[in-house]
C-alpha cells in the first residue's frame, strides 16, 4: 500500500472513500424516531471512514520519485510520538499535544489498526459508562468471524435459506461465569430474541437499543459490506449491554454469551404462539364470561391477540383518561418526573441537532484535508517538471520553494485527516447518547403502559363492585334467596378477589418501574455529564494538538521563504 | 503598487534634472460602479507619480475602465513584438452583473499589478501608448479605445497585407505545401513544449488552490453551525456541562469568522498569484504565435525572392525590356525581406532576454505567494490552537 501506489489509484481511492462517506452521511433524520436509522448509517459511514484512513495516512508518493523527503514515514505510533522515523525531515517537535494525548487516543489508534487493546478494560462499551464500572470488573466482548450456515430443517426452498452466524467471544473476570473466556456462535435472530426478552424482564430500564433488522433482499444479506456493518453493530450492542450495571448481570445475557448450541431463550414466535391460546380465550371473553386478568399476566403489557380483551379495556381507559371524563384513579402525579420527561425530549432534539452539525464539521475537516493533499500533489508534479526542464537557476530556486510548500501541504493534509479520525471518535459520543434516547423512550412507555394497566384494573374493580352491589340488592328482595343470583354473586366475588390481586401486582409492577425510571435517569444524567465533559475535553485537546502540528509545518515554510518579503519592498 | 526604477539595459543612470532617482509609480484605486444593467461597468482612479521628463508632471490622475487597459495591452502587443506583455485579468462577463466585492477587489489588484509591471519593464516603460494611457483625458481615451476594436478598424494598408498573407497561405495549401513553416531550432522547440506543459501544471495547481479557498469557507460555515448547536445543547444541559458546551460553541463561532477571513486572504494572496502565473504563460503563448508569424513571413519572402531572382536572370538573358521593372521589384522585395528578417531576429533576441526576466520574475512572485500562504496557514493554525486551548483550564476544572 505504502509507496508503491501510483498517484491515480491513490487519488481514486481518496475520491472513492469520500463518495462512500457522502452517500452514507447525507441521510438525515426527519424526526426523532428515525434517529436510529440515520444514526446507524452514520455510524457505519464513520467506521468505514476511520478504516479507510489507514491506507491513506501514507502520503502520495510521486511515481518513480526517489526523493527521500517524499517517501512516506511509517504510521505514527502515538505512544511514542517522538520516535525518530527514517524520514529525517519529519521530526516531531515536542508540544503540548504530545504531552496530553490521553491513552484514550492510543486505543483509538489501535482500533484503526484493528488491534485489540487490552487496556480498555472498563471501557467495554466504548465511550459510555466510564463511570459505571467498578474498579476491577471486566467484561470484554468481541464479535468476529462471520460464517454462512444452512438452515437444516423446515427448508421450504430446497437448498435455500442460508444465514450468517457470528463468533461471540467474551473475556471476563466476573465470578459466576464459567471461566474467564468463552465463545459461542449466534445468528442475528438470536440477538433479536435476546433483546425482546430483556425488554420484558427489565421494564423501566434504559436498555440499549439493538441493531436494526434491516429488511433487505437475501442477496444483500450475503454481501461482505453488509455482514461487516452488522458485525460492528452487534459488537457495539453487546458491549453496551455489558456496560449497563444491571443488565450485565442478567441471566438472559449470561445465557446468550455462554450456552453453546441453540439459544435457550423463548423466541418471540414462541410467545406469539400463545396467540393460539388467545384465539381460544377470545370467544369466552367476547361472550362476557368474566375472565379475570390473571395476576401473573399484568406484569406484561397487553399485547398480541391473546390479550385482546385486555387491550380493549385498556384502550377504553386511556380514552377516558384523555377525555378527562372521570378523573383516573391514579395519575402520573410525579411532577418531577414530568419535568424530567420534558427535559429528555428537549435533550433529544438538541442532541439530534448537534449530531448533525458534528457530521458536517467532520465533512468540512475531511474536505480540507483532501484538497490540501491534492494541492500538495499538484505542486510536487510542478516541482518535478521544473527541475527536469530547468535551464535557469531561477527555475531551480522556484522548484525548491515549491517543494517545501508541497511537502508542507502533504503533511498538513495528513494531519487534517488524522485530526478528523480522532474528531469522529470523540463526537461519536453525541451519536451514542442520541441512540440511547430510544431506550429512554422505551423505559418511559413501559411506565405509561404499566400505569394504564393499573388504571384499567381500578376501573374494572369499581364496575365489578357496582355489579355485585346491584346483584345483592336485587337478591335481598327475594325471600329465601335467589339461588342463581347467589351463585352469580359468589362468582363475582371470586372475580373481584382475583382482580384485586391483579391490581396489587400491577401496582407493585408500576411502582417498580417508576423506581427503575428514577434510578436510570439519575444514572444517565451522571454518566452523560461525565461522558460529555470527557468528549469536550478530548475534542478540544485533539484540535489543539493538531493545530499546533500544522502550525509548525507551515511556520517552517514561512521561515524558508522569508527572504522574498525582504526583497520585494 | 510598486515603485520602479527606470533602467536602460546595461548603462548607468544618466543625470536627470531632479536630484532624486527616476521613478514611475502607479496606483489603480477606488473602483466605482457606473451605469446600469447591461451597460454597467467599473471605473478606476489611476494615479501616476513620476519624475520622468516625458511626462506632463509629477502627478496625474485619470479615470479609466477595463477596456482602456485592454487597449493598452493590445497596443503594446502590436508594437513590442517579442516582449512578454503582462497579462490582464479575465474579461468575465458573467460576474460583471454580480459585481461582488471580492471580484472588484481582485480585478483592481490585478490591474494595478498590470500597469506597474509595464512601468518596470525597461522597454515598455518608454512606450508612448503608456503615456497616453496614464495621462490622456477621458474623451481622448474613449476615442482611441473605440478605434482599436477588431479587424475592421485596421488601416487599409494593413488590410491589404493581411489579404496578401491569406492568399499566399491558401495557394500554399493548394500547391501542396501543407505544413506551415516552422523554425528548426531545438532549443526553441524545448521552450515551446515547456511553456505548453507549464500551463497545464499551473492550471491544475490553481484549480486546487481555488478549491482550498472554498474549503476554508465551508469549514468556517460548519464550525459556525456546530457552535450554534453546541450552545443550544448547553442551554439544555445546564450547570457546569452547559457552560462548557456554551463556551465551546462561542469559540467555534469565533473560529468560523477567522476561517472566513483566511479564505479571503488565501484568495487574494495565493490563488490570485497562481492565476496570474497562468495568464502570464498564456501571454507568452501569444508571443510565440507572433514569432511564428514573423518567421513564416520571413520564409515566404525568402521564397518569393528566390523566384524573382530566377525570373530576373531569365529576363536579363533574353534582354527583355521588362528588366528594369523587374529589377526595381526585386530591390523592393529585397528590402522587405531584410526588414522581415530583422524583425524576426529582433523577436528572437528580445524573447531570449524576456525568458530570463520571466523566470526571475516568477520565482520572485511565487516566492512571495508561497511565503504569504505559509504565513497565513501558520497564523490560522496558531489562532485555532490558542482558541481551543483557552477552553482547557475550565474543562480540566470540571472534570477534577
Amino acid at each position: 500500500m505504502m509507496g508503491s501506489e501510483n498517484l491515480d489509484s491513490e487519488e481514486a481511492h481518496m475520491y472513492a472513500s469520500r463518495e462512500e462517506m457522502e452517500n452514507l452521511v447525507l441521510d438525515e433524520p426527519s424526526n426523532n424516531n428515525n434517529g436510529t436509522k440515520s444514526f446507524s448509517d452514520y455510524r457505519s459511514a464513520m467506521s468505514s471512514l476511520a478504516d479507510t484512513h489507514h491506507p491513506l495516512s501514507s502520503p502520495m508518493a510521486a511515481p518513480a520519485d526517489s526523493d527521500p523527503l517524499l517517501t512516506p514515514p511509517p504510521f505514527r505510533d502515538f505512544r511514542n510520538p517522538n520516535v525518530a522515523t527514517d524520514n529525517s525531515s519529519y521530526i516531531e517537535p515536542p508540544s503540548y499535544s504530545d504531552v496530553i494525548f490521553s491513552p484514550f487516543d492510543e486505543n483509538a489508534v489501535n482500533e484503526i489498526n484493528g488491534v485489540d487493546s487490552p487496556g480498555r478494560s472498563s471501557d467495554s462499551s466504548g465511550f459510555l459508562s466510564k463511570s459505571t464500572s467498578s474498579s476491577s470488573d471486566y467484561v470484554k466482548i468481541t464479535v468476529s468471524n462471520p460464517q454462512k450456515e444452512q438452515e437444516t430443517s423446515n427448508s421450504l426452498v430446497p437448498g435455500g435459506n442460508t444465514y450468517v452466524t457470528y463468533l461471540i467471544t467474551t473475556r471476563t473476570n466476573i465470578p459466576g461465569h464459567n471461566g474467564s473466556e468463552f465463545s459461542v456462535r449466534r445468528r442475528f435472530k438470536d440477538v433479536v430474541t435476546l433483546s425482546d426478552r430483556l425488554a420484558e424482564s427489565y421494564r423501566g430500564f434504559f436498555i440499549p437499543p439493538r441493531p436494526d433488522k434491516n429488511v433487505v433482499e437475501s442477496q444483500v444479506m450475503q454481501k461482505q459490506e453488509f455482514v461487516e456493518q452488522r458485525r460492528v453493530a452487534l459488537e457495539k450492542y453487546l458491549r453496551r449491554l455489558a456496560g449497563h450495571p444491571v443488565i450485565r448481570k442478567s441471566d438472559e445475557l449470561k445465557v446468550f454469551l455462554q450456552v453453546q448450541g441453540k439459544l435457550p431463550l423463548p423466541t418471540s414466535t414462541d410467545v406469539a404462539s400463545r396467540m393460539l391460546d388467545g384465539a381460544v380465550k377470545l370467544p369466552k371473553q367476547l361472550f362476557g364470561e368474566s375472565v379475570a386478568v390473571a395476576p401473573h399476566e399484568v406484569v406484561q403489557p397487553a399485547k398480541g391477540a391473546r390479550d385482546l380483551l385486555r387491550i380493549f379495556k385498556e384502550l377504553k381507559q386511556s380514552m377516558a383518561n384523555d377525555w378527562g371524563g372521570s378523573k383516573p384513579p391514579v395519575v402520573e402525579e410525579d411532577k418531577e418526573f414530568l419535568k424530567k420527561k420534558e427535559r429528555m425530549h428537549d435533550l433529544e432534539q438538541q442532541l439530534s441537532n448537534a449530531s448533525q452539525q458534528a457530521e458536517s464539521l467532520v465533512k468540512g475537516q475531511q474536505d480540507m484535508g483532501e484538497t490540501m493533499g491534492e494541492l500538495g500533489l499538484a505542486f510536487i508534479k510542478l516541482t518535478k517538471f521544473e527541475n527536469e526542464e530547468a535551464i535557469f537557476n531561477s527555475q531551480r530556486a522556484r522548484a525548491a520553494d515549491m517543494k517545501n510548500v508541497a511537502t508542507a501541504a502533504v503533511k498538513a493534509s495528513r494531519f487534517y485527516r488524522e485530526l478528523n479520525a480522532q474528531t469522529v471518535k470523540h463526537l461519536d459520543t453525541l451519536h451514542e447518547y442520541l441512540g440511547l434516547m430510544l431506550s429512554v423512550h422505551g423505559a418511559f412507555s413501559d411506565r405509561s403502559s404499566a400505569l394504564l394497566t393499573v388504571q384499567t384494573l381500578i376501573s374494572e374493580l369499581s364496575s365489578l363492585h357496582l355489579r355485585a352491589e346491584k346483584l345483592e340488592a336485587a337478591s335481598s328482595k327475594i325471600f329465601g334467596g335467589d339461588r342463581s343470583r347467589i351463585r352469580k354473586i359468589e362468582e363475582l366475588k371470586e372475580t373481584i378477589r382475583v382482580t384485586e390481586d391483579a391490581k396489587h401486582v400491577a401496582t407493585g409492577e408500576y411502582e417498580r418501574i417508576k423506581e427503575n425510571n428514577r434510578s436510570e435517569l439519575e444514572r444517565l444524567g451522571r454518566e452523560r455529564r461525565a461522558d460529555f465533559l470527557n468528549m469536550l475535553k478530548g475534542f478540544v485537546l485533539n484540535q489543539v494538538g493538531y493545530a499546533e502540528k500544522i502550525a509548525n509545518v507551515w511556520a517552517k515554510v514561512a521561515e524558508e521563504t522569508s527572504a522574498y518579503t525582504r526583497e520585494s519592498t | 503598487m510598486i515603485t520602479v526604477q527606470r533602467s536602460s539595459s546595461g548603462s548607468s543612470h544618466s543625470p536627470r534634472s531632479s536630484s532624486s532617482q527616476p521613478y514611475l509609480s502607479i496606483s489603480v484605486t477606488e473602483p466605482v460602479k457606473l451605469g446600469n444593467g447591461v451597460q454597467a461597468y467599473i471605473s478606476y482612479r489611476v494615479i501616476t507619480k513620476t519624475n520622468f521628463p516625458e511626462y506632463q508632471g509629477p502627478e496625474k490622475i485619470v479615470i479609466r475602465r477595463y477596456s482602456d487597459f485592454v487597449w493598452l495591452r493590445d497596443r503594446l502587443f502590436e508594437k513590442y513584438k517579442g516582449v512578454f506583455i503582462p497579462p490582464l485579468p479575465e474579461k468575465s462577463t458573467v460576474e460583471k452583473f454580480r459585481f461582488s466585492a471580492e471580484f472588484i477587489e481582485l480585478r483592481r489588484q490585478a490591474l494595478d499589478i498590470f500597469v506597474n509591471r509595464i512601468a518596470s519593464h525597461h522597454e515598455l516603460q518608454q512606450s508612448e501608448d503608456l503615456r497616453t494611457f496614464l495621462q490622456a483625458d477621458e474623451e481622448t481615451m474613449e476615442r482611441l479605445r473605440s478605434q482599436e476594436t477588431g479587424i475592421f478598424k485596421k488601416k487599409p494598408a494593413d488590410l491589404m497585407q493581411i489579404f496578401k498573407e491569406m492568399q499566399t497561405r491558401v495557394s500554399d495549401v493548394v500547391l501542396g505545401k501543407e505544413k506551415p513553416v516552422e523554425e528548426s531550432n531545438p532549443e526553441y522547440e524545448k521552450l515551446k513544449n515547456y511553456i505548453f506543459e507549464l500551463e497545464n501544471h499551473l492550471s491544475e495547481a490553481q484549480k486546487h488552490a481555488y478549491r482550498l479557498v472554498k474549503r476554508h469557507k465551508e469549514l468556517g460555515q460548519s464550525l459556525s453551525d456546530f457552535g450554534k448547536a453546541a450552545k443550544l445543547l448547553g442551554a439544555c444541559e445546564g450547570h457546569a456541562l452547559g457552560k462548557a458546551f456554551s463556551d465551546l460553541g462561542t469559540k467555534s463561532e469565533t473560529l468560523s469568522v477567522r476561517l472566513q477571513k483566511e479564505a479571503h486572504q488565501l484568495l487574494m494572496n495565493f490563488e490570485e498569484p497562481l492565476k496570474d502565473y497562468v495568464r502570464a504563460v498564456q501571454s507568452i503563448k501569444a508571443t510565440i504565435a507572433e514569432r511564428a508569424n514573423a518567421f513564416r513571413h520571413q520564409c515566404e519572402l525568402a521564397e518569393t525572392i528566390k523566384l524573382k531572382e530566377i525570373n530576373l536572370d531569365k529576363l536579363m538573358l533574353t534582354r527583355s525590356d521588362k528588366v528594369g521593372e523587374a529589377e526595381l521589384e526585386y530591390k523592393e522585395l529585397k528590402a522587405e525581406s531584410e526588414e522581415a528578417t530583422r524583425r524576426f531576429e529582433n523577436i528572437v533576441r528580445v524573447m531570449n532576454e524576456e525568458i530570463v526576466r520571466f523566470q526571475d520574475q516568477k520565482t520572485q512572485d511565487m516566492g512571495i505567494a508561497f511565503h504569504q500562504f505559509a504565513k497565513g496557514q501558520s497564523r490560522l493554525a496558531n489562532n485555532i490552537a490558542d482558541a481551543w486551548r483557552s477552553l482547557l483550564p475550565k474543562l480540566e476544572a470540571c472534570l477534577s
